[in-house]
C-alpha cells in the first residue's frame, strides 16, 4: 500500500509579495493494491506535484510517503532509485522517451537498468496490447504524441511494478485508444493486484476508478468511492 | 543498475553531436601535441648541435665571419670555406687552460662536372677530434681510411657507394645519425683525404685562397680544462694569436637559443590560448548539451537511475568522446607535422630534430591524458549542475 501522510510542497520564491507558493497542502491518502484511484482537479491544483512526490521524484517540504513500511524519503538516493525501478511504474506527462533508443529498447530499459537482459516477448505483448507493436524498431522521433504516450505506458507495465502512477495517461489519445489504455490499467489493478493512481482531466476515466480524489488549490477537497 | 550500454548508444545514435564534441576535443589534442612536437624538435635540434660541437671555444680565421656565416654552415648546411695556417693549432694547444684542441678543414664542393653533389666537406683529425668523431663512431667503429668518407643523413649517397668530389672518387663507409642541423648535409673525411681533395680543387681552378704547399686548417675546436675560465682562455687566444678570431661556442648560439625561447613562448602561449578557449567552449557545449537532454536525464532518474549512476553515464560519454577526440587530434597533428619536418626546419632556419619514438609516445600519452582530464573536468561540472536539479521539476517544465 502507498501512503501519503500530511504531504506538503512549498516552492520558495525570491521575488513577489509572498515568499513561497504552497503547491500541495497537507495531503494524506492511501492507495490500495487491486484498486484504481483517480486524482482529478483543475490545472495547477497540485496533482502532478503530488504524483511526483508519491513517485519519490520530488522531496516534500513536509510529510512523508510510505510504500508498505518503507519511508521513501528516508532512503538514500541509490536505494530510493532501486525501489523506484523495482516497484514503481511512473508514466509522466509529455514526452518521456530516451530518444537514442528504439521503442522496444525504451520499453525494456527499466528491466535492463536493474541488470536484467529484459523480457522482450513480454514487452512485445504490452506493445501489441497498446497497438504499437509494429513500431518496435522505430525511434521516438518518428512517433506521434499518442504513440509516445502508449510507449510510456507499455514501459511502466513491462517493468512489472507494484504501483503504477500515471499522469494524464490518455492526454494525447483518441477515444478508442483512451478506452483501451484505461481498460489495460484497470486490468492491471484488478487481475494483477497492482496499485494504480491516474491523474486525469478526462471524464471518460471516471468509470474505471474505484476511488476518486479531487484536488483544489493544493489540497484534497473531496474523496469518493465508486 | 546497468547503464553501461547507454553511453555508447547515445554517442553512436547522435552522430552530429558526437562528431562536434570529438572535433572540438581533437582541436585541443592536436594543438598541444603538434605544438609540443615542434617545440620539442627545436629543443632537440639545439641540444644535438651543442652536443655535436661539444667545444667551449672555436678558433677560426679573422675573415671567416665576413666570408661565410659559420653559424649558417652549422645550422643550415650553407657551404663555405676559409683557411688559416695549420701552425695556429700548435699555438692554441700551447695556451694555458686548453685541454684539447682539434682541427677541422672545410671544403665546399660544387655541383658541376667535378662533383656528384654540392656539399660541405669537413676534414677531421681522428686522433684529436672530440666533436665529429664520437658521432661517426656511433655508425662506424673504425677510423676513416684514405679516400673514405662518412656522410650526413641528408646526403644522397649510401654506404658502399662512390662519391665523386673534384674528380676524386671517395668511398662512402658510413651514414651518420640525424642531428637536425647543417651537419646532416656534410661529408666527413680524415685530414689526408682532405689534403688530396684540396689539391684536386686547386687543380680544377677553384680558388680557396690556399697557400700552396703549406698545411691549412679552417677551425680549431677547443675544450678547456676543468676549472679553467672559458672567457679568460678565449680572451688570451684573441690577444695572442694573430689573424684569428676565437669565439665562445655558447655565445655563437645565444641568438639561436633566444629565437628558440621566443618560438617556445609563442607556441605555448598559442597552445594555452587554444586550451583556454576550448575549455570555455567545452563547458558551454556541455552546459547546452545537459540543458537539451535534461528531460532525458530526468526520465532516466524516473526509471530508477541514481544520481551517481547518471553522473557515471555522463562521464562515460565524456570519456569516450575525449578519448576519440584525443586519438584523432594526435593522429592529425602527427600527419600535419612529421611529413613536413624539412619544410619546418627550412622556414624556421633553426636546428630541428624530431624527438625519439619513445619520447613521442610519452608525449602522445601525456596529450591524451591531459585532454581526457580537461574533458572529464567539463563533464563533471555539467553532471554536478544536473544533479542539483530535481527530476520532478524537470519533468513538469518539459510537459
Amino acid at each position: 500500500m502507498l501512503h501519503a501522510e500530511n504531504l506538503s510542497m512549498r516552492y520558495f520564491r525570491k521575488t513577489g509579495q509572498a515568499n513561497h507558493f504552497h503547491a500541495v497542502k497537507d495531503v494524506s491518502l492511501a492507495l490500495r493494491p487491486g484498486e484504481v484511484a483517480l486524482l482529478t482537479g483543475r490545472s495547477g491544483s497540485g496533482k502532478t506535484t503530488l504524483l511526483h512526490m508519491l513517485a519519490g521524484l520530488l522531496t516534500p517540504t513536509e510529510g512523508r510517503v510510505r510504500l508498505d513500511d518503507t519511508d521513501l524519503y528516508a532512503l538514500p538516493d541509490a536505494a530510493l532509485s532501486r525501489l523506484r525501478n523495482a516497484k514503481l511504474g511512473v508514466i509522466p506527462q509529455g514526452r518521456s522517451a530516451v530518444d537514442t533508443l528504439t521503442v522496444l529498447e525504451n520499453v525494456l530499459l527499466p528491466q535492463q537498468l536493474r541488470g536484467e537482459k529484459g523480457d522482450a516477448k513480454g514487452a512485445l505483448r504490452w506493445l501489441e496490447a497498446l497497438g504499437i507493436a509494429n513500431l518496435r524498431d522505430a525511434r521516438p522521433a518518428e512517433l506521434s504524441g499518442g504513440e509516445l504516450r502508449r510507449m510510456a505506458i507499455a514501459r511502466a507495465l513491462a517493468g512489472n511494478p507494484e504501483v503504477v502512477l500515471a499522469d494524464e495517461p490518455t492526454g494525447d489519445l483518441d477515444d478508442e485508444n483512451t478506452a483501451a489504455v484505461l481498460s489495460l490499467l484497470r486490468k492491471a489493478a484488478v487481475e494483477e493486484g497492482k496499485t494504480v493512481l491516474l491523474v486525469t482531466h478526462d471524464s471518460e476515466a471516471l468509470p474505471y476508478g474505484d476511488r476518486i480524489y479531487r484536488m483544489e488549490s493544493g489540497a484534497l477537497s473531496a474523496q469518493s468511492e465508486e | 543498475m546497468g547503464t553501461s550500454h547507454l553511453p555508447m548508444k547515445n554517442l553512436l545514435r547522435r552522430p552530429g553531436r558526437t562528431a562536434a564534441l570529438v572535433l572540438l576535443t581533437a582541436l585541443l589534442a592536436a594543438s598541444v601535441f603538434g605544438g609540443s612536437v615542434v617545440v620539442g624538435s627545436l629543443r632537440s635540434g639545439l641540444e644535438s648541435l651543442q652536443a655535436r660541437l661539444g667545444a667551449d671555444i672555436i678558433v677560426m680565421p679573422a675573415e671567416a665571419e665576413s666570408k661565410v656565416s659559420f653559424k649558417n654552415m652549422l645550422l643550415q648546411g650553407t657551404t663555405g670555406a676559409f683557411y688559416m695556417d695549420a701552425s695556429v693549432l700548435d699555438e692554441v694547444r700551447a695556451a694555458q687552460g686548453v685541454e684539447i684542441a682539434a682541427p677541422q678543414t672545410f671544403l665546399a664542393s660544387l655541383k658541376a662536372d667535378c662533383c656528384a653533389i654540392k656539399v660541405q666537406i669537413i676534414g677531421i683529425d681522428p686522433d684529436a677530434d672530440f666533436t665529429v668523431k664520437p658521432w661517426i663512431d656511433e655508425s662506424y667503429s673504425q677510423d676513416l681510411g684514405d679516400m673514405e668518407v662518412a656522410v650526413g643523413c641528408n646526403v644522397t649517397a649510401g654506404v658502399g657507394e662512390t662519391l665523386k668530389i673534384y674528380e676524386q672518387y671517395t668511398h662512402v663507409v658510413a651514414k651518420l645519425a640525424e642531428t637536425g642541423t647543417g651537419l646532416d648535409t656534410a661529408v666527413y673525411c680524415n685530414m689526408d683525404t682532405m689534403k688530396k681533395l684540396l689539391a684536386a680543387a686547386e687543380a680544377k681552378g677553384v680558388s680557396h685562397k690556399i697557400t700552396s704547399g703549406s698545411d691549412v686548417i679552417s677551425a680549431v675546436y677547443v675544450k678547456v680544462k676543468d676549472g679553467a675560465d672559458v672567457g679568460r682562455v678565449n680572451n688570451w687566444l684573441n690577444g695572442h694569436i694573430r689573424k684569428v678570431t676565437a669565439v665562445r661556442a655558447r655565445s655563437m648560439f645565444t641568438d639561436v637559443s633566444d629565437s628558440l625561447a621566443g618560438i617556445s613562448r609563442a607556441a605555448w602561449a598559442l597552445i594555452g590560448a587554444v586550451w583556454a578557449l576550448a575549455l570555455v567552449i567545452l563547458l558551454v557545449t556541455f552546459a547546452m548539451m545537459i540543458h537539451e537532454r535534461r528531460r532525458e536525464f530526468a526520465v532516466l532518474r524516473l526509471l530508477g537511475v541514481s544520481r551517481r549512476g547518471l553522473r557515471g553515464e555522463i562521464l562515460m560519454e565524456t570519456a569516450l568522446c575525449g578519448l576519440a577526440g584525443a586519438l584523432v587530434g594526435v593522429g592529425v597533428a602527427a600527419l600535419g607535422v612529421f611529413p613536413f619536418t624539412t619544410l619546418i626546419e627550412t622556414k624556421l632556419g633553426l636546428p630541428y630534430l624530431t624527438p625519439a619514438v619513445g619520447a613521442l609516445l610519452k608525449l602522445a600519452g601525456g596529450t591524451i591524458l591531459a585532454t581526457l582530464l580537461v574533458e572529464l573536468l567539463a563533464g563533471t561540472w555539467a553532471a554536478a549542475r544536473l544533479s542539483r536539479t530535481d527530476p520532478g521539476t524537470t519533468l513538469r517544465e518539459g510537459a
